[in-house]
């Protein structure tokens, strides 16, 4: 089986990101040539051929989502490139943008095309300050040969602006809602929904949310005529067109960004590409970050690709798989993955601002020994609440990882004899 | 009755008796001023940057940040902020209160920031805090006595492919597993 393949990364390497020049050089812009003298339908459908699901997280079909903006009627419409990638252990976005700018640029003009918006707008988050200048500089030369602007290779009324806007350090600003309001110059915490964002966004615009990996491979799909893609993935009834990045960290030998097509094993990520684990054997294996589902090492033979990780409990989420040795206990890792959310919670709704914290405090006395099945029941009813009444999806999908792991090694909630300490 | 000295000092001090704009509107109950006709004229460069657009605040703060030595929005300047863009100070604090990588509090010259996620936590990142801990000879969130200093604790900042890793001033320093590296950075810090 093929490991590391080369479609959304094949430009790494092959060119200078501070010039558009050199970019045009490689093939750079033909993509966005040709897309202009076809039907915005047309492309979405290359995108649907292409069975491209939402990259951020989320998986919703891709050129579903591009019809369905384009079919909004509106004065202004806007796209916004998801770059606040804070899912703990993800960081393909960086790989993407460090590598690539251009691209994840020419897609985005694509995108305005196509959706007919007359602003795009990026959302890199404060973390990624050091990429400001890559986006700025590419932004700007763009706009200097006229790819960007007023009438777009002479295209009459494809009228188009990029814009760069920074966040602050908020996990939940990655939410398409609380993003949207911490561009308006507000706090990031998520409205009520609805109105969605597809109808009443930023400045209360159509606004259209991808993430930079779905909108790194537009370009690349638009080019590929012999359907290079659609040979990679999985088949069968439910499958998984294509390549995907991942995000591989933990206590394994080779961490990175790696491009794999759908169907590789889990084994085949973490001792090929990531060169194994470290010294002590594996404990737990968290996929999509955070707010992530965890596994035990029984998962290592599973294929990675939507349909096989949601029957094995998990899902692809954000890309990311964090392998965990022994050195930590589930328990810890649990606490520590929860103290995460208990900081990021914006606090607007109980479930998740309270619940967060009533779970961190659970966990605490499981670590300590002193928790009764009464504690254990607590946590259960606890993480359902969030999960059923959290305004959005952080409180929603923060106690994934604790969910799974009850299941998965119930023996580290034991109720134990009065004394003895675990974790 | 310290504070009211230094606040006293502070407006029969040259810079606040010319009466330049910003001073006039503020509370006066701020303590701390910090509002040189210099840094003045820096923030109004920022804002024009911006086209004293307001809903461009979290970008403004974030640079203003920048240029002001400890790296923060003291309150003097959240006033000011209020005043040139037309906003209520509620608001300015609504964000600078929100935001994780906005401050209100003076730092240090460079703010160490380790990741306590869950990454750099499976890679021994607490030893990192410990060892950044002996060697600066400060705890968690606590300025060296000259300023350069301070130990921040932050969330996952993206590195997880070098982890355990510190950022400074936007820069970022990865696979500090043993106190050589560490001291390293520190040095090429200074």
């Amino acid at each position: 089986m093929t490991m590391a393949v080369k479609f959304i990364t094949k430009n790494f390497g092959r060119y200078d990101i501070r010039s558009l020049a050199s970019y045009m050089k490689i093939g750079g812009l033909t993509a966005l040539k040709k897309a202009i003298q076809m039907p915005g339908d047309d492309i979405a459908a290359l995108l649907t051929a292409a069975g491209i699901k939402g990259r951020g997280g989320a998986a919703y079909p891709m050129g579903k989502k591009w019809l369905q903006a384009r079919d909004i009627k509106a004065a202004e419409k806007v796209i916004i490139c998801n770059a606040d990638e804070g899912e703990p252990c993800t960081f393909k976005d960086r790989t993407l943008i460090q590598n690539d700018p251009f691209n994840l640029l020419e897609g985005m003009i694509i995108a305005g095309y196509v959706i007919e918006a007359q602003h795009g707008y990026i959302y890199l988050r404060e973390e990624y300050s050091y990429l400001k200048s890559i986006l700025l500089n590419a932004i700007e030369q763009l706009t200097e040969k006229n790819f960007l602007g007023k009438n777009i290779l002479g295209k009459k009324g494809f009228d188009y602006e990029l814009h760069l806007c920074s966040g602050a350090g908020a996990y939940v600003c990655g939410e398409g809602t609380a993003l949207v309001e911490s561009i308006e110059g507000k706090s990031g915490r998520p409205r009520m929904k609805p109105p969605y964002i597809k109808q009443c966004g930023l400045y209360n615009h159509p606004t259209c949310v991808q993430n930079v990996e779905s909108l790194s491979l537009v370009a690349a799909i638009v080019n590929d005529e012999n359907n290079i893609y659609q040979k990679y993935g999985t088949k069968g009834e439910k499958n998984s067109i294509g390549t995907k990045l991942i995000s591989v960290a933990g206590n394994v030998k080779q961490p990175g960004v790696f491009e794999i097509p759908f169907g590789i094993t889990i084994r085949d990520i973490i001792y090929g590409l990531a060169g194994g684990v470290e010294g002590q054997p594996i404990r737990l294996i968290q996929f999509g970050g955070a707010s992530g589902k965890v596994a035990s090492k029984d998962i290592l033979d599973t294929p990675y690709s939507y349909e096989h990780l949601a029957m094995a409990g998990v899902g692809v989420g954000s890309g990311a798989i964090l392998v965990v040795d022994e050195s930590t206990s589930v328990i810890d890792f649990l606490i520590t993955t929860q103290a995460f959310f208990s900081h990021e919670s914006c606090g607007q709704c109980a479930p998740c601002r309270e619940g967060n914290r009533h779970i961190r405090l659970l966990l605490q006395k499981i670590k300590d020994g002193v928790h009764t099945q009464a504690d254990i029941e607590k946590l259960n009813s606890i993480a359902d609440i969030m999960t059923v009444s959290s305004l959005c999806g952080l409180g929603q999908a923060a106690q994934n990882a604790l969910k799974t792991a009850m299941k998965v090694f119930p023996d580290e909630f034991k109720i134990m004899e009065e004394g003895v300490k675990i974790g | 009755m310290y504070c009211l000295l230094i606040y006293q000092e502070n407006l029969e001090s040259a810079e606040f008796q010319t009466g330049f704009e910003g001073a006039v509107f503020m509370s006066e109950n701020i303590l701390e001023r910090v509002l040189t006709r210099e840094l003045a004229r820096q923030i109004d460069g920022i804002l024009s940057n911006y086209q004293y657009d307001a809903s461009r605040l979290i970008g403004i703060l974030l640079d203003i940040q920048q240029i002001i030595p400890k790296q923060y929005i003291p309150e003097e300047i959240a006033y000011y902020l209020a005043q040139k863009l037309n906003m209520k100070i509620t608001n300015i604090y609504d964000c600078i209160t929100f935001y994780g990588s906005i401050y209100s509090k003076a730092r240090a010259e460079y703010p160490l920031q380790i990741c306590n996620s869950i990454v750099c936590k499976v890679k021994k990142g607490e030893r990192l805090a410990m060892d950044l801990k002996k060697i600066l000879k400060v705890e968690i969130n606590q300025a060296t006595a000259d300023g350069k200093f301070i130990i921040e604790m932050v969330p996952c900042f993206g590195a997880c492919d070098v982890a355990p890793a510190v950022k400074v001033n936007g820069k970022v320093y990865g696979n500090l597993n043993n106190e050589e590296k560490i001291k390293a950075m520190l040095q090429e810090l200074v």
